[in-house]
């Protein structure tokens, strides 16, 4: 009976060890450990032993039983995880098929610039407002300290709606400053995107429609000191830290005294040429026009009703185009207006 | 305006050793913008004054010459010359091997019919003159110059006149004194910190005679001229200028043309005062009369053309008839001739504004009319006429009458303003002395007395302390006032229509629209091509009075056509699928508000193959559900014109009509050249901000299951979703969580003309589980409810 419990015991882990596929691990199973199986069958001869024998003989086949289920246990581990690899395998896939396309819309590229512009300002304390586009010639002009007959009034550059000239498109941002002033008492700190509309022809650098984002701080005692503090924080948060800025004199009706700003160009450094050649992005000048800016003209704050004694202020305006256009290196300004999916879609 | 430096060295102040670099940064940062700035020798290179030693006639040409030419180097050259005008002995312009000459010409040595040429003899059109920039000159051939001040070997720039800069400064419109190298001059000797060089004109005059005796001077239009000063010159001899005033002009960009003309033009220069000389003989009279046009006056002007004048435009007459365009141009019946013999110099004052308009009006600025138009100090005309009369006698050209007419139609004013030096500096932020800031006026020739600026006449553009406070800051130096950053604490932000259209975009992006940008003006005939009715009230625009043209004539109340031209736009150019959004303003006219109203359209616009209403309704939808709007409603709009009528629905919320989504009419597509389905929403989103939600707040999840139950029922093929879905939530109760649509079938097993509709229902209680008998009482209700109102029935 010993050597039928080890012979059963060789065959079934020899058996076991063969097997490939859980239906043959069921079968090899039932047929040994089954209550018909062969072990069943080895022990149903116990009753034939004798006292001394049983509880040895006993021993003995739980062990050989116990041995064949630990092996059986494992060869089933061992073939479920050769089943799921060969699964996995099967699985496997190109994974440099493209993925299934999810369309996703891009923001045209000037309005990413000017949401950047606008982020940086409203964290600086700046309050976005937003106004007429279609707007009286009284706020485009003359409270502007714009006098009858200046040349900006032409109607070879203004576009007007009345006979009388008192309707026209705003031809700049600057109105905004007289409606923001005349609902709000200083100090604040405004900014005033839009569309503003001169009569030019559309070309690779003009267009009848185009963005202007005018700023304006009034409080008491702002000086020029502090309109130059304040835009070189601007200016070198929207094109670097390591950004060197000028201010020039220069002429607005509404700013006095008036400035242009104008950041050396990266390219030359300031030179104007790069290997002997006319530095083309600054065209040899050395310096790149940013934006014109001003303390505000004492008759403004008055045609405001602010007194001009007590307070002061600044106000800046920059042409977005000029900005996008120079940030994305788009060199027509038709492309901007012109919305093919084709250009949208590289920003 | 031009300035070559030449000139402001020799006459005003000498800034020789300031290279041409530094002269312009520091001109540009004082306050004067340099555009461009040009060597004038840049383009003539390695051309010299060469002496022809001996000349040979060329062994296989019958016109050709070869001749040893002395170009002042240890061996004489041989170059090889076509021209005829040439002797032994003549100095001519020799431009040798590896030269270059005006509009990029480069010469190189080479053999001309087997004979060595190491350059070419050059003409002054080759050197980039004209016969009046060297009036002696023979024009068909080789530019002898003998008679020129020159010496052998000698660059050719220097015989020229080339060996200058010509400066381009943009002026600003307050510094009309700036259009005049007199007021380039003080900025320059200003911004150099250097006191500049003053001539007063004098007139030596003659005893040919009083103007008095000869001109009478009216000017009725008494508020178009402020001034008109005049003096006269008899005998007068016309020639050529000299050479040092003839390349005055040229570096100026002004052609020589004789000695009078060239004198009015040099003054013009040097003072910014334009001037005009009249030939007295075709003064009809000899009057002269300052007045307005007739409506259909005629006159022809110096350059030939006709001009039809308007009533209004200001002119110089005599008593019969124009003879000149005041301010603009002179009439071709009184010009200066060769054989002039008595001239009347004007030197006036016009209106800026007048004379700008009329030159606007018939297409002709001038040199004259730019400056005129900028407003002129009316104090210039006297010293003006003055140096002219003084150029007069320096030339040798004619004899000035005794006397001078001086017309004068306003009152002179002289301005004085306080020094409030503690106010300049609160402005500028800057601690600058009562001496400095005197010091910086008078460099700018504004004199100071005590406390009193005296303003002076050529800056009328200095009324108040701001102004002041902007010539001390810039002679201070912008870029030296200390920068500081200003205490003002304030909250910034955007408004709310501001923080929804961004939320707007982004979602827009997520649905895979990008965003476009379109002009705000359209053309009238967009009504048209979306089919709008005759009688839409959509058709009253603004109109732009004076637009570019008529394509940009309107200002647009309808966002769908801008949105259909860039659709159009992308199909043509073979883009196959696109989708885009716009946040764009409309114009609506008010009545009897001179403002339209300005709200906003948010516009979704597509085509290509997977595009279907409902895409686009699926994902308006969602746009909705992000911008957290109240519940939403879609009715069919069967009569929207630009609209398929079966396929368009109009956008409710809250009973207010939000807009409209839909496929584009086929009709209307084709209007813009697209063949395939279009589908656009056009959505009022300024009217959107009254339908938001209230901000959300917590609803407890739900803690009993939920019980489902589908329904299939066959109706009438005229029965629709939405009156389906309402029938159903009113029957079902307050246990009713959602009802969806899953499924709409056709075909076998359900009757021709009806339609099988498969909605699920969820249902659920707040306090229990719900029982089988639960959903089956909800659903019976609601299959007798749809039986009642929609005869619909379980399939």
């Amino acid at each position: 009976m010993k050597e039928q419990l080890e012979q059963i015991k060789v065959n079934a882990l020899a058996a076991l060890d063969a097997a490939e596929t859980p239906a043959a691990l069921e079968e090899l199973r039932v047929k040994l450990l089954g209550k018909k199986g062969e072990l069943t069958a080895v022990l149903k001869q116990m009753g034939k032993l004798s006292a001394e024998e049983r509880p040895v003989m006993g021993q003995l086949a739980n062990s050989v039983r116990a041995q064949i289920e630990q092996k059986l246990e494992d060869r089933k581990a061992a073939i479920h995880a050769a089943v799921l690899e060969a699964k996995l395998a099967a699985e496997a896939i190109d994974v440099t098929i493209p993925g299934e396309t999810v369309p996703l819309g891009h923001q045209h590229p000037m309005n990413q610039v000017l949401q950047e512009i606008k982020d940086i300002f409203v964290g600086l304390g700046y309050q976005v407002v937003d106004g007429p586009e279609v707007e009286l010639a009284s706020y485009n002009f003359t409270r502007l300290n714009i006098e009858e007959g200046h040349p900006s009034r032409d109607r070879s550059d203004t576009f007007y709606f009345t006979d009388d000239d008192s309707v026209l498109l705003r031809t700049q941002t600057s109105p905004m400053q007289i409606r923001f002033m005349e609902n709000h008492k200083p100090p604040f700190c405004m900014l005033a995107p839009g569309r503003v509309f001169r009569k030019d022809e559309a070309d690779a650098t003009h267009s009848p429609m185009f963005h202007q984002i005018e700023g304006l701080v009034v409080d008491e005692h702002i000086t020029m000191g502090d309109l130059k503090g304040a835009l070189i924080t601007m200016m070198r948060k929207i094109y670097g830290a390591d950004s060197e800025m000028r201010f020039r004199p220069h002429h607005f009706p509404f700013t006095e005294p008036s400035c242009e700003m104008d950041m050396q160009c990266h390219k030359c450094h300031g030179t104007g040429e790069i290997d002997g050649q006319v530095c083309s992005t600054c065209h040899g000048e050395g310096w790149i026009e940013l934006l014109g800016a001003g303390m505000v003209h004492p008759t403004v704050l008055e045609n405001c009703g602010i007194d001009p004694d007590k307070y002061s202020g600044f106000a800046f305006g920059m042409g977005l185009e000029r900005m996008a256009m120079g940030r994305m290196k788009i060199n027509d300004l038709r492309l901007i207006f012109d919305n093919d999916i084709r250009f949208l879609n590289q920003f | 305006m031009k300035l070559n430096r030449k000139w402001l060295n020799e006459e005003f102040v000498d800034l020789s050793q300031v290279s041409d670099k530094e002269f312009v940064d520091t001109l540009t940062v004082f306050g004067q913008k340099v555009e461009t700035y040009e060597r004038m020798d840049a383009e003539i290179k390695n051309v010299v004054v060469g002496k022809v030693l001996s000349m040979v006639r060329h062994p296989n040409s019958d016109h050709m010459w070869i001749c040893q030419v002395d170009v002042g180097k240890e061996e004489p050259v041989q170059i090889v010359t076509g021209a005829q005008n040439v002797h032994e002995g003549d100095l001519v312009p020799a431009a040798l091997h590896n030269s270059w000459l005006p509009g990029g010409v480069h010469i190189t040595k080479g053999k001309l019919r087997g004979e060595l040429s190491n350059g070419m003899l050059c003409s002054f059109a080759e050197l980039g003159l004209t016969q009046n920039d060297f009036p002696d000159a023979y024009a068909d051939g080789i530019w002898i110059l003998n008679n020129e001040d020159c010496q052998v070997g000698q660059d050719i720039n220097l015989v020229i006149g080339n060996d200058d800069t010509v400066v381009d400064f943009e002026i600003t419109n307050n510094r009309p004194d700036c259009y005049s190298i007199i007021g380039l001059a003080r900025e320059a000797a200003a911004a150099f910190g250097k006191e500049m060089k003053h001539h007063e004109p004098v007139v030596k005059g003659s005893n040919a005679g009083s103007i008095y005796d000869y001109l009478d001077v009216e000017v009725p239009a008494t508020e178009l001229c402020n001034r008109y000063s005049s003096r006269m010159v008899a005998n007068v001899k016309i020639g050529p200028s000299p050479k040092w005033l003839r390349q005055r002009l040229r570096a100026n960009g002004v052609r020589p043309i004789n000695n009078i003309v060239d004198i009015t033009n040099y003054v013009m220069l040097e003072y910014g005062q334009p001037m005009h000389a009249f030939d007295y003989r075709y003064v009809s009279s000899g009057k002269i009369v300052v007045r307005e046009a007739e409506e259909g006056e005629t006159l022809t002007t110096l350059d030939g053309n006709v001009r039809n004048l308007k009533a209004g435009m200001l002119v110089i007459a005599d008593e019969n008839r124009a003879i000149g365009l005041a301010g603009i141009m002179g009439g071709e019946n009184s010009e200066i001739l060769d054989d002039t013999t008595m001239v009347v110099f004007e030197s006036a004052n016009f209106n800026g504004t007048s004379i700008r308009q009329t030159a606007l009006a018939l297409g002709m600025r001038t040199e004259a009319s730019g400056k005129f138009e900028k407003s002129l100090d009316p104090m210039m005309t006297i010293p003006a006429v003055q140096r002219a009369c003084e150029l007069v006698e320096m030339l040798q050209c004619g004899d000035v009458l005794e006397g001078t007419i001086d017309v004068i139609n306003y009152v002179p004013e002289t301005r004085t303003l306080p020094l409030e030096c503690d106010k300049i500096n609160r402005l500028l932020g800057t601690d600058i002395s009562k001496e400095d800031m005197v010091k910086y006026l008078n460099l700018l020739e504004i004199p100071v007395e005590g406390d009193q600026i005296l303003v002076p006449s050529f800056r009328p553009d200095l009324v108040r302390m701001a102004d002041i406070a902007e010539e001390v800051g810039r002679s201070y130096g912008y870029n030296e006032i200390p920068t500081t950053a200003f205490k003002t604490s304030t909250q910034g932000g955007y408004t709310k229509e501001m923080k929804l259209e961004a939320k707007a975009g982004t979602l827009c992006r997520g649905m895979g629209y990008s965003e476009i940008i379109t002009y705000s003006f359209v053309s009238p005939t967009i009504f048209d091509q979306i089919r709008l009715p005759e009688d839409s009230p959509l058709r009253n625009a603004l109109r732009i009075q004076n637009p570019l043209g008529e394509d940009t004539s309107i200002m647009r109340t309808i966002a769908l056509p801008s949105m259909m031209d860039i659709l159009s736009r992308n199909n043509a150019y073979h883009n196959k699928a696109v989708k885009l959004y716009e946040l764009a303003k409309i114009y609506l006219p008010v009545e009897g508000q001179p403002l339209p109203e300005e709200p906003k359209m948010l516009l979704l616009g597509t085509y290509g193959a997977n595009e279907t209403f409902f895409t686009l309704k699926g994902e308006l939808e969602a746009i909705f559900a992000g911008l957290r709007l109240k519940k939403t409603s879609y009715t069919a709009q069967k009569n929207n014109p630009s609209y398929h009528p079966g396929r368009c629905a109009s956008v409710s919320i809250d009973g207010v009509e939000v807009g409209v989504l839909g496929q584009v009419h086929p009709l209307v597509a084709k209007n813009y050249g697209i063949d395939t389905d279009v589908y656009c929403a056009e959505i009022n989103f300024t009217k959107l901000m009254t339908c938001l939600l209230p901000d959300a707040t917590y609803i407890p999840l739900p803690k009993y299951p939920s019980v489902s139950r589908d329904l299939a029922l066959v109706c009438d093929e005229a029965v629709t979703v939405a009156q389906a879905e309402y029938v159903i939530t009113a029957a079902a109760g307050k246990l009713l969580r959602s009802v969806k649509l899953f499924d709409i079938y056709r075909g076998t097993g359900v009757p021709e003309g009806k339609k099988s509709m498969a909605f699920s229902l969820e249902l659920r209680a707040d306090d229990r589980t719900l029982t089988d008998t639960d959903s089956e009482t909800v659903v019976n209700k609601v299959l007798a409810a749809l039986k009642e109102k929609l005869d619909a029935v379980l399939r």
